[in-house]
């Protein structure tokens, strides 16, 4: 990404220093994750060393530095999924996918990351699929959603359409 | 100021116009909790019927209302007759109650899992009161009043709750006014440290700066903690409006919300409910004619845990690497950007509203002496009724734990507190209030309020090693005691957990965790080793299981148990057969099955699918004709 194309994406965002983990953030949102030229073009816009982007953004979690896939699996390794489960959903993904955390299946088709914690606890063990949550999983349900994904090999979202035709996955919409 | 009573007046109306209008209304939780259950398909469910119906509704999405366990939660409330709750609202279900309920005026009672009404119309109706549930009689809510009330995204409706007016008390006070109010409540930061909040408020008054900030701690790491969460979720404005009252007392001029990125949803309800704020002159130059000036903003977190920390929030702020600085200078006399910052967690804001509107002294009555109050709990884990839940300061854990918790379904084992860096309280610890004094007492910490309750399916090893894994990933790296500390109570623990401890280990485990407790830069690090040190006052015996009997009776750490089926249990009903995904189980219906060891991979599939016990850990090469959970 270049810099006319940051500062498009980013004018509600101060040009300073202090702004970095907020552009990083609009970059990878863009992107789909922090690429070579966007830091390149981000230390010349901000008047700082490459080094220290590398610097800043490889302690956060949040931030990629290599594609990611179309669909984004994650499962959540918080304490109370933890205690419903959680390792052995991810000993089913590693068992299909041949994947560990972080990484990406060969066909670039599923992107698979261990979290911390979604904050659903009450309802774990929880598994998040292209941003939605789903609740009291079980490695027989994790199995079939990740065969859906292989299958169908565009992102499947579960659509709630409105009146209007949104889709929601976050956010009210307006009723 | 007129204004501001305009709107509440207009808010308060419009709101009534609702409630008693003769249109039904139905009230569906769609926070996060909501949505992993499947609301918005019951959501869509719901309009399609009402569509088919041709029948006008209001809709209220609301936030949660505590028993997660519950969720898909719908409640219906036609005119005339008290709000009702039904749980577990599937689409089918939606379509069928909704579809009684307004051809038939069937109110469903046998679905319904309580009304808001009052005890005449539980005589009329066979249906119990909402909160005298179990799970919900020994709450008290004033934090989450409004959750699972009022729409989040509608400041209308926070309005008509006496929305703001907490902030228009405030400001008929002066600052020290405000924080003298606060003193009286005896409000403690409900971060998990319990400071006492009118303190910080006053240092960083008299703090010198040419500008001051006010920043809410919504970084809500503690995997298992989920209450600042839904707080946002359900209710932001009550958090927002504390911030204005903090900001106002203080002296600041700008404030920041540092909220997670993993919460989209609170991010957007955040931004959401500042707008509205903007709108109606909440924020801005001179609100409601006071001559202070304020503007928020939310920042979102970029998942590092150690962001809770204070220090290591600023730097993050100033876009660094989120490593802690040391203190002094502390952040309310030299935060943010070299000025007094004051830092308070999402809780002790959303609860500012509420001292400054009903009086400090009111919330000083609440709770127990020294610790006055309510506090929000995640009560998650093995416990019957699992959810969000506030409950006074200084119940007992075995009163949370089982009354409102109702109790685990195998043999309770532990509870734990704190997230990672706190700890694990064995059945003898039930009747320890849980208080911040208290909770110290025993070697824990409360925290920022995930409870975790944990049954016999859960190795206490295992938990103690998944928080080191969580905290040593999660270890900044700046100071060696924590860097290389975690570390190894992490390799020890898995050594241990491998079936290769010896008691050597356990002098490491103790050596190492006093270094952290005594020499680690921050917070992080000097708790770190808690679960690790709980886990070996109240859980020794199964440490030396593992350590010398080789055995892990909780049926976890794989290396260190086998499953076995015992014969005289088994029915022969291939549940377990059926589940397996290695090919391990063998059997014949009707005969007792055979678990091949040296095929299964211990997924625990068959073990939870036995209805009859029959499936039990054994330790390894466990003689045959003793198959017994040792």
């Amino acid at each position: 990404m270049d810099r006319l194309t940051i500062i498009q994406l980013s004018k509600d965002i101060p040009c300073e220093r202090g702004s970095l983990i907020p552009l990083l953030q609009r970059i990878q949102q863009s992107e789909g994750y922090i690429s070579a030229e966007s830091v390149r073009e981000l230390a010349r816009l901000l008047k700082i060393s490459e080094n220290h982007i590398y610097g800043v953004a490889s302690f956060y979690s949040q931030f990629r530095f290599h594609k990611p896939g179309r669909n984004k699996l994650k499962v959540c390794l918080g304490t109370a999924c933890h205690v419903q489960g959680g390792e052995l959903l991810a000993k089913e993904v590693e068992k299909q996918l041949g994947i560990q955390s972080g990484e990406t299946t060969p066909d670039g088709n599923i992107e698979y990351e261990e979290v911390a914690c979604l904050g659903c606890c009450a309802q774990a063990a929880v598994v998040e699929i292209n941003g939605l949550i789903y609740a009291r999983m079980t490695s027989e349900k994790l199995a079939k959603k990740i065969n859906e994904l292989r299958l169908h090999a565009t992102p499947v979202m579960e659509t709630d359409e409105s009146e209007d035709g949104f889709i929601q996955t976050v956010g009210q919409d307006a009723s | 100021m007129q204004r501001f009573n305009q709107l509440r007046q207009n808010a308060l109306e419009n709101w009534e116009k609702i409630m008693h209008g003769d249109l039904p209304i139905i009230y569906l939780g769609t926070a996060s909790c909501g949505r992993a259950a499947g609301a918005l398909k019951t959501l869509a469910a719901i309009r399609e019927t009402l569509q088919e119906l041709k029948q006008p509704a209001h809709i209220i999405q609301v936030g949660c209302i505590g028993p997660c366990y519950l969720e898909p939660l719908m409640d219906i409330q036609l005119p005339g007759t008290p709000r009702i709750s039904y749980s577990k609202v599937t689409p089918e279900k939606a379509r069928k109650i909704i579809q009684a309920a307004i051809l038939e005026n069937d109110l469903s009672p046998r679905l319904a899992v309580g009304h808001f009404g009052d005890e005449e119309f539980s005589r009329q109706s066979g249906i119990g009161r909402f909160f005298d549930l179990p799970m919900l009689k020994p709450q008290v809510r004033v934090i989450l009043r409004n959750c699972g009330f009022i729409d989040p995204e509608n400041l209308d409706h926070y309005l008509a709750h006496d929305g703001y007016l907490g902030f228009a008390r405030a400001l008929e006070k002066t600052p020290l006014g405000v924080i003298e109010e606060v003193k009286e409540s005896g409000l403690r930061g409900r971060g998990g440290a319990g400071f006492p909040t009118y303190k910080k408020w006053e240092i960083c008054r008299t703090a010198e700066g040419d500008h001051k900030y006010v920043i809410c701690n919504a970084d809500e790491g503690d995997p298992g903690a989920f209450m600042n969460r839904s707080l946002i979720e359900g209710d932001p404005h009550a958090v927002l409006e504390g911030m204005l009252i903090a900001g106002f007392a203080i002296g600041a001029d700008q404030g920041y919300v540092y909220v997670r990125a993993e919460y989209p949803l609170a991010v957007v309800r955040l931004r959401n409910a500042i707008e509205q704020m903007r709108q109606v002159g909440l924020l801005g130059e001179d609100i409601l004619g006071s001559g202070f000036h304020f503007d928020i903003q939310v920042k979102e977190g970029a998942g590092a845990f150690v962001c809770g920390e204070e220090t290591a929030m600023i730097a993050s702020l100033e876009g660094e690497r989120g490593m802690p600085r040391p203190r002094p200078p502390f952040p309310a006399e030299k935060g943010l950007n070299g000025r007094p910052t004051l830092i308070n967690n999402t809780e002790t804001f959303g609860i500012l509203p509420n001292v400054l509107r009903n009086g400090g002294k009111w919330f000083s009555q609440l709770g127990s002496p020294g610790n006055a109050g309510t506090k929000t709990f995640s009560l998650v884990g093995k416990a019957r009724h699992t959810g969000l839940i506030e409950v006074p300061l200084g119940m007992t854990l075995r009163q949370i734990v089982f009354d409102v918790g109702g109790g685990t379904i195998k043999p309770f084992k532990a509870v734990q507190t704190g997230g990672p860096l706190g700890g694990c309280l064995s059945a003898t610890h039930l009747d320890t209030p849980v208080d911040y004094e208290n909770m110290r007492a025993s070697g824990s910490i409360m925290g920022s309020g995930g409870l975790i309750v944990v049954d016999e399916d859960t190795c206490i090893v295992d938990l103690a090693r998944y928080f080191l894994t969580f905290s040593e990933s999660e270890s900044c790296g700046k100071c060696t005691p924590c860097r290389i500390g975690t570390r190894i109570l992490l390799e020890t623990l898995e050594k241990i957990a491998r079936g290769e401890g010896e008691d050597e280990d356990l002098d490491v485990l103790y050596r190492v965790a006093d270094t952290m407790q005594r020499t680690a830069l921050c917070g992080a690090g000097q708790t770190a080793p808690n679960p690790v040190l709980t886990t070996l006052k109240y859980f020794m015996n199964e440490y030396q299981t593992h350590i010398h009997g080789r055995y892990c009776p909780a049926g976890v750490c794989t290396a260190l148990f086998e499953y076995r089926i015992i014969p005289e249990k088994c029915t022969g009903c291939g549940r377990c057969a059926q589940v397996c995904t290695s090919g391990a189980v063998q059997g014949v219906k009707k005969e007792p099955y055979i678990i091949d060891v040296d095929k299964c991979i211990k997924c625990r599939a068959c073990y939870e699918a036995c209805k009859f016990d029959a499936i039990v850990p054994v330790p390894v090469s466990h003689p045959i004709g003793a198959e017994v959970r040792v």
